[in-house]
């Protein structure tokens, strides 16, 4: 579904990305590791269109479409989505008329009519129960107010309405406590199907012990220096990163 | 003195007689004093003290019509025209041009209340009591005005009273040539007495409409008033408008003014806080896109102790609108325990449009909590873009954020019914979509 061919990338004519290539199937999960600054999160906002970040070289492909001529929107009506880091606080904008707007959003870029309010209220009960959030979602002004776990829960509750085709989840497992991480994880768990695939932007191998990725990688000063099985995983936990940076430098 | 000034002050003197004869008696008693304000006095042009954006002196030199002879201008049968904001039950009246007009569904809005024309009202001792107390005549517009004015409309709650339904008072240009309306509007409350009153401008035909208005507001001793102004007009129309409050003792005073359309506006609100533990909120919003020019001027004098007062009004500015909003809070000596707070925020959405923010305040009283804030910003990027990866194209996730950035004003309505029709308006205001509501035969 997405070839990522040596793709270069730069933020105020700093290039972070310096070649990567990835390629991931349907029903996948791939898991990108690496040190800070590496460029694991520079990854995720180019996939997903972010202004800031300049497209320098390279190609991506989602299902035969140019990715990189794509808006964020499109992007996002295409398949894409992104579980942010840091979640967005928009004051004054509820939770309930952001998802309808985008759900509806959506709908229109494929041809079809608005959902019903009813269907809506519907949809949004179900999925929200994936990851224990109350009914008073509805009626919240989106992330403000959220506690960390909150809003990453809110985000996986986002990625459930809006059943992407690729989901890349950057640091979901950042600020949360065990608990937290498991509900988390229980959600990504229950939306995966052999359709979608996910990729998991992460520091730690605690999340891969809840979300099994067939494949890690390691990205390091812009480029995947090493790929391997979930045991790469371990053997990065328990050796750090020093042994692959000395192999690379 | 300025031409555009001259002209009006050569206007009234030609036609003092006519003036005088087709007028409501009290009116006249001000009317000398109003004229020798205006002797001598320079229409301030843009830049200076209190009118940064605002040429006031441009903005009257145009011949507009005046309607000495107070013939009824209007065109059509005002029986014709309803305003139905679901649920919003109100009293209905209008003022077309300058012609106070009671609509055949004005009912009742009270045991006591009554809304009148100045020339008709059976209530002279209070108009005769209170006519000009609030008002200065050291501000031009006002002062023209007074020299001006013939007729009014007269609110009276009297004392102990309540309105059982809001007062909805809309203004509506409609003329076949360039006309100035000159609307004077005073709303009495006595004490314990309580209203809710609703203001609406609207034009119909395209001429050049200029209204000078002056309210004023007396509100007695623990009496409650919420007084909406909204302005839908349209690009030809200037409005000069002052609003002056006197607040008593324990009174609970809402004024909210809200700008949808407009051609060229400046409000002035004067309130003037003369007794203790009264309640003052001031909110103020504006929505302006092409060329509208939108200027809020306002003033809040704490002259008694123990007192608050919460002020906010916000602005969307797109395209090569500009805003401007200039407040000061004046504390006067030996009134402790002023609890105030001046906020104006502003969102410039596109480079042309311009915002012109100047708060003040200006205390002379140890042991008061005075604060104020102004910001000019654009909107937030990093919302717009978590919008768009959730599908929410960038006009739409913008329309999201302005519509977020006004909840504030919109939620400081009192009034339920009118608070849902605000955020219907402000959403189709953003949306592009003209102000037509369904049922409304005005427009049409």
């Amino acid at each position: 579904m997405l070839i990522i061919k040596d793709l270069h990338a730069s933020i105020e004519g700093k290039e972070i990305l310096k070649g990567v290539n990835l390629t991931v199937k349907p029903g996948e999960v791939h898991a990108i590791m690496g040190p800070n600054g590496s460029g694991k999160s520079t990854l995720s906002a180019v996939l997903t269109g972010n202004p800031a970040y300049t497209v320098t070289g390279g190609e991506v492909e989602f299902y035969g479409k140019n990715l990189l001529e794509l808006s964020p929107e499109d992007r996002s009506h295409e398949g894409i989505f992104l579980s942010f880091q840091y979640p967005v606080e928009i004051p004054g904008v509820l939770m309930s008329n952001f998802m309808r707007t985008a759900i509806n959003e959506k709908r229109k870029y494929q041809g079809l009519e608005p959902m019903s309010a009813t269907d809506f209220l519907k949809l949004m009960r179900e999925k929200r129960a994936i990851v224990d959030l109350d009914n008073k979602l509805a009626s919240r002004a989106v992330n403000e107010g959220f506690s960390g776990g909150e809003k990453k829960r809110n985000e996986i509750f986002q990625m459930a309405m809006l059943e992407p085709r690729l989901s890349i989840l950057d640091e979901t497992d950042s600020g949360l406590d065990i608990d937290a991480l498991r509900t988390v994880a229980n959600g990504v768990n229950r939306l995966k199907s052999a359709d979608n695939a996910t990729i998991v932007i992460t520091h730690y191998q605690r999340l891969l012990d809840y979300i099994k990725p067939d494949q890690v990688h390691v990205l390091y000063k812009g480029r995947i220096v090493m790929t391997g099985g979930p045991e790469l995983a371990l053997e990065l936990e328990e050796k750090g990163y020093d042994w692959i940076k000395e192999q690379v430098d | 003195m300025n031409n555009a000034l001259k002209q009006y002050i050569d206007l009234h003197d030609e036609n003092r007689d006519a003036i005088t004869a087709h007028s409501a008696p009290q009116l006249n008693a001000l009317r000398q004093e109003a004229r020798k304000a205006l002797e001598g006095a320079v229409l301030p042009r843009k830049g200076s003290d209190d009118y940064e954006a605002t040429d006031l002196n441009a903005v009257l030199a145009p011949d507009y019509g005046v309607n000495i002879n107070h013939v009824d201008l209007s065109r059509e049968s005002t029986t014709k025209f309803r305003c139905e904001v679901p649920n919003l039950s109100t009293c209905l009246y209008y003022v077309f041009n300058d012609t106070f007009k009671p609509s055949s569904t004005a009912g009742k809005s009270g045991d006591n209340a009554s809304v009148e024309s100045f020339q008709a009202t059976k209530h002279p001792e209070v108009l005769a009591k209170h006519y000009g107390t609030a008002a200065s005549l050291s501000n031009p517009c006002t002062a023209l005005n007074t020299m001006l004015a013939q007729d009014g409309v007269l609110i009276y709650i009297p004392k102990g009273s309540h309105t059982t339904r809001p007062i909805q008072l809309i203004n509506v240009f409609d003329a076949n040539a360039r006309l100035m309306a000159v609307r004077r509007v005073l709303i009495v409350l006595e004490d314990d007495a309580q209203a809710k009153v609703l203001v609406c401008d609207h034009t119909k035909g395209d001429q050049q409409y200029l209204s000078l208005e002056t309210v004023e507001v007396i509100v007695g001793r623990n009496a409650q008033l919420d007084y909406y102004h909204m302005e839908e007009s349209d690009t030809h129309t200037t409005r000069l408008s002052q609003l002056w409050v006197r607040q008593q003792e324990g009174s609970n005073v809402l004024i909210d003014g809200i700008t949808l359309t407009n051609g060229y506006t400046r409000n002035d609100y004067h309130i003037d806080v003369d007794g203790e533990h009264c309640d003052t909120h001031l909110l103020g919003m504006a929505i302006a896109s092409g060329e509208q020019h939108v200027d809020n001027h306002t003033l809040i004098n704490h002259n008694a102790p123990r007192c608050q007062s919460n002020e906010m009004f916000k602005y969307v500015l797109n395209d090569n609108s500009i805003g401007a909003f200039a407040g000061k809070i004046l504390v006067k000596s030996d009134c402790p325990k002023i609890d105030a707070y001046q906020g104006n925020r502003n969102i410039v959405a596109s480079p042309e449009a311009r915002m012109y923010t100047k708060p003040q305040l200006e205390i002379y009283t140890d042991d008061v909590k005075c604060s104020h804030g102004a910001t000019v910003g654009q909107l937030d990027q990093d919302a717009l873009f978590y919008m768009q990866t959730r599908g929410i194209s960038l006009p739409v996730a913008q329309k999201l954020l302005m519509q977020a950035f006004m909840s504030d004003v919109i939620d400081g309505v009192r009034l339920d019914t009118l608070r849902d029709r605000l955020r219907h308006l402000v959403e189709m205001r953003l949306s592009g979509d003209a102000l037509i509501c369904e049922t409304c035969e005005l427009k049409k």
